[in-house]
């Protein structure tokens, strides 16, 4: 407080308090003391903040830190949380490891666990895809209905799990190139249309007027009954859909056709083989197999 | 008016510019050949685009500088008339026409990207409109944009009147104005077109992170030469905060964006920080833009706008000068708790951690020299919304100064991170505190910059309130319910040791609530609109209450609310 302005120090009529003298563009300053329960409850902060420092990992020091009295690391936490969800998973899944896929089917506590292990792994790893409750949706395959492309059998399921879909890093991946009949010149576009035409004959839909469907069949027996059957009731040994069934993965339309047939599909599922543990992979088979198609 | 001024302009003869002038019109001229080399040159139109507009500048301030010649007047300015202080309200009068259209297009984009969140359609699949480019646009128009252009309004305007000397600088204060929006344009026009350095809150890339280095050291320099000179014993508390708030930001700025670019003919740079380090240096940046940019700053505003209008005494010049040293000291010692349960080392989250916890006294001490200049003054609340508003600012920033610390513990922090309820937070500061405060400040600047006795209208700010109160209220509670109900979700455990739900399963959880959020984004943005209509109709069809040369210390802005 300089000496100029002590005079100034005028008294607030509402308060009764002391300005502080000065003045900023009509501005007043009270000179009130810091509030008791604001000063103490500050305090409280830095003494519990220096007996926080004391416990844990606090202040750098020239080649270490200090390490606090209870030697608490959060490394050491999540390890110590780990393996403790380890071990308490072990005695369950322990079992899973040991068993083979038919014994997990079989035995109902065993079934217990590959299912809720199972149902955890699928919504982490396939649910971005085939959706929570394995519904798929248009190029991702529906998993709840008894129409597989790979086959629906535990094992084969596995396999599927196991290796993935045209993962080029991995041997036995599940292949099935088929042509781009349109893109490749394999087929012309009145070829094409009139194929489409014959697989909607296939599965029970109704066709153009114009259509040639009798060109349409000789075309299909020539280029796809080979993999597609001269029904088109499919092959899994190759991975060929069943054209006849309600079921479709990109949509039994003459504009998806035309698109299937022209360009070829292709869709891709990671090998989970290379990025989870055994046991999981057999859980994830058992949840997907349960899922209501399985065969 | 202004044209007619123009008019009788060509009356006058031409004058010789003066240094500065020249000096400026020189460097503009001088920056035009290489930004037309820079467009022509480079591979990447968005980078290209921006030197155009760097050169489309650079002739329009040639053009202004080249202008002020033939326009009437001393120059530079008298810093007296009449004994008086002649203070610079042009650079003020900009900046806030400039906050208004800011926070507008800001609040708008937040909430189209809220909508997006709960309707990923609306990202229609084209890159320029996806949430990844409009949330940074977002959060930069308001921060920045906004909260910037209001910060340097009212610093201007606070630092004049309290020190009772015209801002220092003929050029400068309006190159401090022009060159921060002209930042801004580049930075949101970048991240619409996909220039980003994917540092959050410091997104701009290299060229512009310069060129704001450039204008914010110009703005200290601006600020603390119209300190030097003022007229009055001692320093006002509020240009402690804002000079505060200015030098720390300048070190946050320069720390965080030391980047090498990868050439000049290129948009992208790599930051110098590697790995954790980077991470520690983006939260001691990110958390101290919270702290020196929103915090420290806001309270300068509080700390002349809300003794001035309750016409009251700040409470305690003691509890302000502990609460000030405390403050600044502590804060920038928080950003670790950012980065709790990460490859950060222990100690620092401790640190980071305790130093949070020590703030929360410090960050009251504003809550409570506002709440408390109140005293004998309450029963304004009732007539003045204007006065109400900054006051439920103050009660929201003791509320998110409270959350902060209680969020920054790592048992909180365990469940709190990464949800919603980080967002809540950071709204109910963002809208309850910083757009509150601004909101209220504008409210009493408006009127005392266009020398107008009054707002248009009391009603419709008592309508902007209950609006946007309302909106407030939506979205901050929708953000704690989904927020905890997410983490919650997370952490879920079956009795088989199995997670309970999967990540789309909680995405999925908190539609309904960013549905909610959405309708607050929206009451908040209609009140904004209100408020730009009331200070619009208040502008044009106010009566001028007071000639400028009058409007001095000696006649105080008219602050008499409706009895």
């Amino acid at each position: 407080m300089d000496q100029a302005h002590k005079d100034d120090h005028e008294v607030d009529h509402v308060t009764g308090t002391a300005t502080t003298g000065h003045e900023w563009d009509g501005i007043r300053e009270l000179n009130t003391p810091l509030p008791r329960w604001w000063l103490n409850i500050f305090y409280a902060t830095i003494i519990w903040s220096f007996g926080y420092w004391v416990v844990y990992p606090a202040w750098p020091l020239i080649s270490t830190t200090t390490k606090g009295v209870i030697g608490y690391a959060t490394r050491l936490d999540v390890e110590t949380d780990l393996s403790a969800l380890r071990v308490f998973r072990a005695t369950q899944t322990q079992g899973l490891a040991d068993a083979s896929l038919e014994q997990i089917k079989a035995d109902p506590s065993l079934f217990r666990i590959a299912m809720a292990q199972g149902k955890a792994a699928f919504g982490d790893n396939c649910a971005a895809c085939h959706g929570v409750g394995g519904a798929g949706s248009k190029g991702y395959p529906n998993l709840n209905d008894d129409d597989w492309l790979w086959g629906g059998s535990l094992a084969a399921i596995q396999t599927t799990l196991q290796h993935g879909v045209r993962v080029a890093t991995d041997n036995e991946t599940r292949v099935s190139p088929m042509p781009a009949f349109g893109r490749d010149g394999i087929l012309k576009r009145d070829e094409i249309n009139a194929v489409a035409n014959h697989v909607r004959v296939l599965a029970g839909l109704p066709t153009e007027a114009k259509a040639d469907l009798a060109k349409g069949r000789a075309i299909f027996e020539q280029n796809c009954a080979a993999c597609h059957g001269p029904a088109g009731k499919g092959n899994q040994e190759l991975g060929a859909p069943n054209l006849t069934d309600a079921i479709t993965l990109y949509g039994m339309d003459l504009a998806s056709l035309t698109e299937t047939i022209t360009n070829s599909r292709g869709g891709v599922m990671p090998a989970w083989g290379a990025r989870l543990d055994a046991t999981t992979i057999k859980a994830l088979t058992v949840y997907v197999h349960s899922l209501g198609g399985g065969q | 008016m202004a044209w007619g001024q123009r008019m009788s302009a060509t009356g006058y003869p031409i004058r010789r510019a003066t240094t500065g002038e020249f000096a400026g019109m020189l460097i503009s001229a001088a920056a035009v050949m290489p930004f037309l080399m820079v467009a022509a040159l480079t591979d990447h139109s968005g980078y290209a685009f921006h030197a155009t507009l760097a050169m489309l500048a650079s002739f329009a301030s040639i053009f202004l500088i080249g202008n002020r010649c033939f326009r009437p007047g001393q120059v530079p300015a008298p810093q007296e008339i009449n004994g008086k202080p002649n203070y610079n309200m042009g650079p003020v009068k900009f900046a806030t026409v400039a906050s208004m259209f800011w926070g507008i297009a800001g609040f708008t984009v937040g909430l189209i990207i809220a909508l997006q969140l709960a309707f990923p359609a609306l990202n229609f699949d084209l890159p320029w409109t996806s949430f990844g480019r409009l949330r940074p646009l977002h959060t930069s128009a308001v921060i920045f944009a906004f909260g910037g252009n209001v910060l340097i309004a009212t610093s201007f305007y606070v630092v004049q009147r309290t020190s009772r000397a015209r801002l220092a600088g003929d050029l400068a204060p309006w190159f401090v104005v022009l060159g921060y929006n002209f930042f801004i344009v580049i930075a949101g026009t970048g991240y619409l077109l996909g220039i980003t350095q994917g540092k959050e809150y410091a997104e701009p890339e290299w060229y512009a992170d310069l060129w704001l280095t450039i204008v914010w050291v110009t703005y200290l320099l601006v600020f603390l030469m119209t300190l030097a000179k003022r007229k009055e014993p001692h320093i006002y508390v509020a240009n402690w905060f804002y000079l505060a708030f200015i030098l720390t930001i300048a070190v946050l700025h320069l720390g965080n964006n030391l980047a090498l670019p990868v050439s000049v003919l290129s948009p992208k740079s790599y930051i110098v920080w590697s790995g954790v380090q980077d991470a520690m240096f983006q939260w001691w940046y990110g958390h101290n833009a919270v702290g020196f940019f929103l915090t420290a700053g806001f309270l300068a505003i509080m700390y002349y706008f809300v003794p001035k209008r309750a016409n009251r005494p700040v409470y305690s010049y003691r509890l302000s000068i502990i609460h000030f040293w405390a403050l600044i000291f502590l804060y920038i010692w928080a950003g670790p708790h950012h980065l709790h349960y990460t490859a950060l080392p222990d100690w620092a989250q401790t640190l980071g951690m305790t130093f949070s916890i020590m703030l929360w006294m410090p960050s009251w001490g504003g809550m409570i020299n506002g709440l408390m200049t109140l005293s004998g003054a309450w029963d304004k609340l009732r007539t003045d919304p204007v006065l109400r508003m900054m006051v439920v600012s103050l009660a929201f920033y003791g509320m998110s100064t409270f959350e902060g610390p209680l969020m920054s513990i790592k048992a909180v922090n365990s469940l709190s991170h990464y949800t919603d309820w980080t967002i809540g937070h950071v709204h109910s500061g963002a809208l309850g505190w910083v757009a509150y405060i601004s909101f209220g400040a504008i409210y009493c600047l408006v009127p005392w910059l266009w020398n107008r006795r009054e707002l248009y209208s009391l009603r419709l700010v008592n309508w902007h309130f209950w609006i946007s109160t309302l909106g407030i209220v939506f979205y901050i509670s929708a953000m704690w319910v989904s927020g905890i109900l997410q983490g919650l979700m997370w952490r879920a455990y079956t009795s088989l040791g199995f997670l309970e739900y999967s990540f789309i399963e909680t995405v999925e959880a908190m539609h309904p609530f960013y549905v909610i959020r959405a309708l607050g984004g929206a009451l908040f943005l209609i009140g904004a609109l209100i408020m730009v209509f009331n200070l619009w109709m208040t502008v044009r069809s106010g009566t001028v209450d007071v000639p400028q040369a009058d409007y001095d210390h000696g006649l105080a802005p008219q602050l008499a609310p409706a009895q």
